[in-house]
This record gives structure tokens, C-alpha cells and sequence, in this order.
């Protein structure tokens, strides 16, 4: 029972229909509650027309359950999950531009990048720009160590994960869009057609 | 290259052939989607973004009758109201920003007491969206919290598709309100009709989850052994039509069944095993004995927190088996033992296959007994007051007498809401409608107009407190306009009665802006046509109610209640259901 009641990161993968709004959909479902989301990442999944979002969020078991229902009860929500750290896969992609002086200067700054994995990612006169991968404790302690030689900027993606027991769901879905192939999403077709189309 | 354009324009042209299509305005599509799907009655309010859909509506009135309502959130109560006692999906349209937004706190009602509505607003040209233009509003937005489904048309080739969708998600599963925001530009726009086909299933909603046989026979298993088991049921009773299912389940196991405030007529009144209703105005025995039953037995409804009081001295006792079409809701607020996913129309013929028949006329004695108590303490003097003042049970109590529990009643939010249901008589389903969820003052007028239309042949009665009634008093117009047959009953306390019971219970009296005004009824009533009367003397009251409820056409009666009345038995906010009030 406590282990329901105390707080811990869960990922919650969402896998919906492409649609214009559900985004919205989803993530009030979490502010209604005044859950901090602490990353959202939306992509195609593996079958193409289907989508899927990766949420994280600091909750206990027994909130994120019911908010997990609260999603997959969305009209256009096909199946969701949450899952621990324990039993997902996950990364996350930081990028850190750094002054090129402090790096041509200082040799530490070097040996440091060299430490994290980091990769050059652009090289220009003034600045380089790294870019690094792994968890957050990982991507935070490479930017605390950036810090005192000139990090100028900092980002980092949301989280992706991978659920390690998910091959029975992937066989469902590819079966699913088989069967009953994804609608096209409709977008507004007029917005930049301004004077163009109508008058009132 | 030459032959193949050929071939190509041949096939096209075939194609045209085999399914003949004619143009079609957006708006016209609209209107016809609403005759596919059986609408009769739409309510609404036309304005400028709506306008092509009510130019078109001028040569459909022969087919749809459209109610003028005098505010936009009228139109939506009169929708709800119109859904609740035909059963059929409510319609209701409205023009964009104050229009739209005016749906707002109906959506939001029908939300939570799963009502299905299709609201249709309209919109600016879709190249206006996002630059603040005139009667611009987000509304898409805005409801997302407050619909089942909502969605923005630009195109008119849409609206056929989107409107069975709508129409299908509405009144499918759990049903709820869904509104279609769509741009002028659509409802203008000519297009190739193909005809309309009924949406029956979308790939990824699922109305009703799968039933599993092992939950069944679980719940079987745990009713057959029980010794005190309670069933409690709500508006999935009605809104699944499973009446006859529920009242044969109850009655081969011999069970008492109490019901919630959205659960109440699906079981006449005096049906020998309906021992009352659960919550914080409730009965005395139901919500005692929630305390006491070995196993408690909840049909579609939701543990709403008015029902169950502090969840933590909540049934603890009981295995609880919860029956529910929205699996959401299994677990939500009270733990089952057993969750029976499900439509209940589907799982009650189930379960009641395995149950034994059984004798608890024992177990019902003691819910008698508690009803004797609460009887001799709290309903006689409420229902054959000693004092000078009359009370609304009294009123309630003569209408029964009148109407021997055939009317439609329809009520508003507050003290007279709690005595109406408490004391109503009911033979048939459907014949209650009130705002219980969101608890929206002003609902009880506008309901009464729909829920007339929803049910012609029968009476309708709006019993609405003199707070209610001043919020939504404007929609007067719409019955003098109509000439729709309603019984307003305004019990009149001169307070804002329920907030004084609490101001007066738990601050001291301190009567902080409760002593609300009225105007003259009668009055405004005859102002706008309507017939009325105000009885201040019990003495009158009995011949009032006979002459309101033969009188032909509408009618308003005005009774003066006692003005510091409280409603008792009460579950005090925060207290455990067996900690109930008599007094």
C-alpha cells in the first residue's frame, strides 16, 4: 500500500490517432489535477498514422493509474501506460553551446567533454555546440561541470522511452492499422489565404 | 499518355454515375444530418456566425421544429432537459464567442451528469481564426474540459462524417455532450453530398468495455453468501434502459436498493425493496446501513462525494462489487472487491442468471425500522406540518396526492431540489430531472420547457426556489412564445435557503448575503402571458396546486414557505454517512 501511495517518476506512453487538439486533450488532464508535467514528447510511432506520446510526471501509483484511465478514455486515445524507470528503456538529448575560447583555452574543459561522451554537433568561431544523451542525472551533471567555463545555453529534449515487455502490443497495433487504416488529419486550409478568399 | 488521361476521365465520369451527388450547402448538410439522425427538436439562438445554418433552417421547418430560447444557456438546460425525458440526443445551436460561451456551464453539466447533447456553434471564417475577430472565441478550448468530444469544422465536406461522429459519440457508452465548432466559411460552402451515413463504431472508442465472465461469477458468488447486502444504483440504470433488468435483479435476491439523486424513478417509489435515497439529504436508514451491509452493490453510479461522505469511514466494512460501463470509474473513489466492466443492461441479466433466490425480509425490516425513526423525527411534521408556516415537503407531499406520482419533475438546485426528490412519487423512468452533479441554480425553468418537449403527452412540473428562479426567469419569453405546457412552482423562502441551513449550522448564523429579494411572480408571469397565482395561507394551497395542474397551458404558483426551514436528515460535509442528522 505505500509503495502506491509515495511519489516516484512514472512514464506514461500514450498511443492515440493524429488529431489537431488532443495534445490539449491530454495535457489538462494533468493540470486539472495540478500535476506538474515534467516532460511531454509526442512522435509517429513505429506504425505509421499512429502517434504516440511520452509523458513523465512525479506521482504516486495510485493517482497516475486513475489519470491514466481519465486518458484512455479520450475518444481518440487508442491504449495508454505508465510504467517505472525500472521497466522502460529512456533517454533524453541535451545540447550545450560553450564559448570556443574557454574550450581552445582550457584543457579541462576538454578532458570533461571527452568524459561525458559529448559530440560536437556545430563548430563555429565563437562557439561550439555539444551534444550529449543518457538521463537526466547524467545530462545535469555535464552541465553543472559546463557551468564555470562559459556555458552560455542549455537544452534538453523530452524524455523517449522504450517499454522492455511491449512486443505483444506492437502486434496488435500493426494488426489494428491493417484492418482499419488511419483518417487523414484535416487542417485549417485557409489560414494564410487571408484576403484571397472571402469577404464578409 | 493521351489514353490514359482518357481512361482517367472515363473513370471518373463513371464514377459520378454510380453515385449520384448533389450540391449542398454546409448548412443544408447540418440539417440534414440532423433529420438522419431523428432530431425533432432543436434548441437555440441564432447571431452572425451561425446565420447561413439559420437562413437554411427557414425552408426546413416543416421537418425541424426549432425552439427560440431567450439566452444561449437556457437553450443548453432545455436541451439537457429534452434528452433527459425522451432518451434521445439534445440539440442545441448557438453562435460563436457570447453564444458559444453561454453553452459553457450547461456542457459542463451535462458533463457530469453524462446527459448526451450535440451543440453546433458557429464560427468566424476559418482564415479569421486566431486574430481576435468579431465574436471570436476559442471555444474548442474552452470545452475541452466540459465535453466527451468536440472538434472544429473548416470544410463542409466534413460535416456529414463528423456530425454522425458526434451524434454516435454522444449518445454511445457514457454518454456526454459533444459540441461542433464550425466556421462560416463551411456553412456557405456548396459541396458534392453524398448522402449520410450513421457513424457505429470509431477505431479508436471503445463505448463499452468487454464483460468478463469471471467478474460475474465473482460478484455472484459474493451476493448469493452475503447476509446484509445493499444495492445502490444511479443514472446508468436509466441512461443503459436496463429498468426491467435492474428491477428483476433486486427482486430474485430479494436485495433493498437505494438510489442517488440521477438514479431516482428508474425504481417506482413504492416498489417494496426501494428503501430510499443515499447521500447527504438522504435517508436515514440507507445511509446508516451503508455502514452495516456485508456487501454493497453500486449500478452506474460514480461514488460522488454528496453520496458517500468521508470515504475513509465509507463502507469499510462491505465487499464492494461497483457496476460500471466507464471503467474510469471502477476503483475512482471507492475500492471494489469486484468491478464489473460493463453496459448493465448487458451484466444485470448476467449476475441475476446466478442468484439464488433468497427471503430478506428481515434485513429490509431493519431498513423499515430506521424509516420509522426518521418517519416520527423528521418526515411527518414535514410532510403534515404542526406549525403556522407551510414547508416544502407539505407542497410536495399534496402534488403526489394530485398527480398520484405521474408527473415529470423537474427541479432547480437547493433546499426545494432536496425535498422535491426526497418526497416525489415516481411510477416510471425518466420522470426526474435535476442537475446533480454541477448543482447549476437556473437550470430548473429551462429543463422544464425541454423536458416537455421531450415528453409532450405528460405533465411537467418545475419546482424551483426563488434564487433559481431569478437566474434563468428570462426564458419566460421562450414558453409565451411556444405556448409550452409548464407547471412552475416557485417555493418561495425568501432566502437562498440551503446556503443559510449551512450559515445557520455551521457560521453561526452568520447570514452572510443569503436574504435574497423577489420580485412580484405573479406578475412577471402575467406579463408574459403566463397564468398564476400566490398562495401565502395553507389554507389555499390544496385547491392552488388542483387549479395549476387542470388549468390549460402554462402556469406559476408562488407558495411561501418558511423562511428559516431546514432540510433534515444531513450528512454534515466531512462526517461519515452513519453520522447522520435527524434533527
Amino acid at each position: 500500500m505505500e509503495t502506491n501511495t509515495e511519489k516516484q517518476e512514472y512514464t506514461i506512453t500514450v498511443y492515440t490517432e493524429n488529431q489537431v487538439g488532443l495534445l490539449n486533450r491530454i495535457a489538462i488532464t494533468f493540470s486539472r489535477r495540478k500535476i506538474n508535467v515534467e516532460s511531454l514528447n509526442t512522435s509517429p510511432s513505429e506504425i505509421a498514422g499512429i502517434h504516440r506520446f511520452t509523458i513523465v510526471v512525479m506521482e504516486s501509483r495510485d493517482i497516475v493509474l486513475k489519470v491514466v484511465r481519465q486518458i484512455e478514455k479520450q475518444v481518440e486515445v487508442l491504449k495508454a501506460y505508465f510504467n517505472t524507470n525500472d521497466e522502460i528503456v529512456w533517454q533524453e538529448l541535451a545540447l550545450y553551446k560553450v564559448l570556443s575560447e574557454e574550450i581552445t583555452e582550457k584543457v579541462k574543459v576538454e578532458r570533461l567533454l571527452r568524459e561525458y561522451g559529448a559530440r560536437a554537433v556545430a563548430i563555429r568561431k565563437d562557439f561550439i555546440v555539444f551534444e550529449t544523451t543518457g538521463h537526466r542525472e547524467e545530462t545535469n551533471k555535464l552541465m553543472k561541470a559546463l557551468e564555470p567555463f562559459g556555458l552560455v545555453e542549455f537544452v534538453r529534449s523530452a524524455r523517449v522511452a522504450i517499454i522492455k515487455e511491449s512486443s505483444g502490443f506492437h502486434e496488435k497495433l500493426k494488426d489494428f492499422e491493417k484492418r482499419e487504416p488511419s483518417e487523414e488529419v484535416i487542417e485549417n486550409e485557409y489560414l494564410g489565404k487571408r484576403e484571397a478568399v472571402f469577404t464578409m | 499518355m493521351a489514353t490514359k488521361t482518357l481512361e482517367k476521365e472515363q473513370g471518373e465520369l463513371l464514377e459520378k454515375i454510380a453515385v449520384p451527388t448533389k450540391k449542398l450547402t454546409g448548412s443544408q448538410a447540418v440539417l440534414e444530418a440532423c433529420i438522419a439522425e431523428g432530431v425533432d427538436t432543436i434548441f437555440g439562438y441564432p447571431g452572425g456566425a451561425i446565420m447561413p445554418i439559420y437562413d437554411a433552417l427557414y425552408d426546413y421547418n416543416d421537418k425541424l421544429k426549432h425552439i427560440l430560447v431567450r439566452h444561449e444557456q437556457g437553450g443548453i438546460h432545455a436541451g439537457q432537459g429534452y434528452a433527459r425525458t425522451s432518451g434521445k440526443v439534445g440539440v442545441v445551436f448557438a453562435t460563436s464567442g457570447p453564444g458559444a460561451t453561454n453553452l459553457v456551464t450547461g456542457l459542463a453539466d451535462a458533463m457530469i451528469d453524462s446527459t448526451p447533447l450535440v451543440c453546433i456553434t458557429g464560427q468566424v471564417f476559418a482564415h479569421l481564426l486566431g486574430t481576435d475577430a468579431f465574436q471570436e472565441t476559442d471555444i474548442i478550448n474552452i470545452t475541452m474540459p466540459v465535453t466527451k468530444w468536440n472538434y472544429q469544422i473548416t470544410d463542409a465536406t466534413e460535416i456529414p462524417g463528423i456530425l454522425a461522429k458526434a451524434f454516435y459519440l454522444a449518445k454511445s457508452g457514457r454518454p456526454g455532450p459533444v459540441l461542433i465548432d464550425i466556421a462560416k466559411n463551411a456553412q456557405i460552402q456548396s459541396f458534392d453530398y453524398e448522402g449520410y451515413t450513421l457513424c457505429n463504431h470509431i477505431r479508436s472508442y471503445r463505448p463499452k468495455p468487454v464483460i468478463r465472465k469471471k467478474y460475474i461469477d465473482e460478484a455472484v458468488v459474493l451476493i448469493n453468501n452475503a447476509k446484509k447486502p445493499l444495492v445502490i444504483f444511479g443514472q446508468g440504470v436509466i441512461l443503459g434502459k436496463a429498468e426491467k433488468e435492474f428491477k428483476k435483479f433486486i427482486e430474485k435476491s430479494g436485495m433493498p436498493a437505494a438510489w442517488t439523486i440521477l438514479g431516482l424513478s428508474a425504481l417506482p417509489t413504492d416498489h417494496p425493496q426501494n428503501v430510499g435515497m443515499l447521500g447527504m439529504h438522504g435517508n436515514y436508514g440507507p445511509n446508516v446501513l451503508t455502514n452495516e451491509c456485508d456487501v454493497l452493490i453500486a449500478v452506474g453510479m460514480r461514488f460522488d462525494d454528496r453520496v458517500t461522505g468521508r470515504l475513509d469511514k465509507y463502507a469499510k466494512q462491505a465487499k464492494v462489487i461497483h457496476l460500471d460501463i466507464d471503467p474510469s470509474e471502477i476503483d475512482k473513489n471507492v475500492k471494489a472487491t469486484v468491478g464489473v466492466w460493463g453496459d448493465c443492461k448487458e451484466t444485470l441479466p448476467l449476475l441475476t442468471l446466478g442468484l439464488q433466490e433468497k427471503d430478506r425480509s428481515d434485513w429490509l425490516k431493519v431498513f423499515a425500522d430506521y424509516n420509522q425513526k426518521e418517519y416520527d423525527q423528521c418526515i411527518k411534521e414535514e410532510l403534515y406540518p404542526t406549525g403556522k408556516e407551510m414547508t416544502m415537503g407539505e407542497v410536495i407531499r399534496i402534488v403526489n396526492e394530485t398527480t398520484q406520482g405521474n408527473a415529470v419533475m423537474v427541479t432547480d438546485v437547493g433546499q426545494h431540489q432536496m425535498v422535491t426528490c426526497r418526497y416525489a412519487k415516481f411510477n416510471e423512468s425518466r420522470s426526474n430531472v435535476t442537475s446533480g452533479g454541477l448543482g447549476t441554480m437556473g437550470f430548473g425553468l429551462p429543463a422544464a420547457i425541454g423536458a416537455k418537449f421531450g415528453a409532450p403527452e405528460r405533465t411537467v412540473i418545475g419546482v424551483i426556489g426563488d434564487g433559481g428562479i431569478q437566474m434563468s426567469i428570462q426564458e419566460f419569453g421562450t414558453i409565451m412564445q411556444t405556448g409550452v405546457e409548464v407547471k412552475i412552482m416557485i417555493l418561495n423562502n425568501q432566502f437562498l435557503g440551503m446556503v443559510r441551513q449551512w450559515q445557520e449550522l455551521f457560521n453561526e448564523k452568520r447570514y452572510s448575503f443569503v436574504d435574497i429579494e423577489s420580485p412580484d411572480y405573479v406578475m412577471v408571469a402575467k406579463a408574459y402571458g403566463i397564468a398564476g397565482a400566490k398562495v401565502e395561507d395553507r389554507k389555499d394551497l390544496v385547491q392552488a396546486i388542483h387549479t395549476m395542474l387542470s388549468h390549460k397551458g402554462s402556469y406559476l404558483l408562488e407558495v411561501m414557505v418558511g423562511k428559516e426551514y431546514n432540510v433534515f436528515p444531513m450528512v454534515p460535509q466531512g462526517c461519515s454517512v452513519s453520522e447522520i442528522r435527524l434533527k
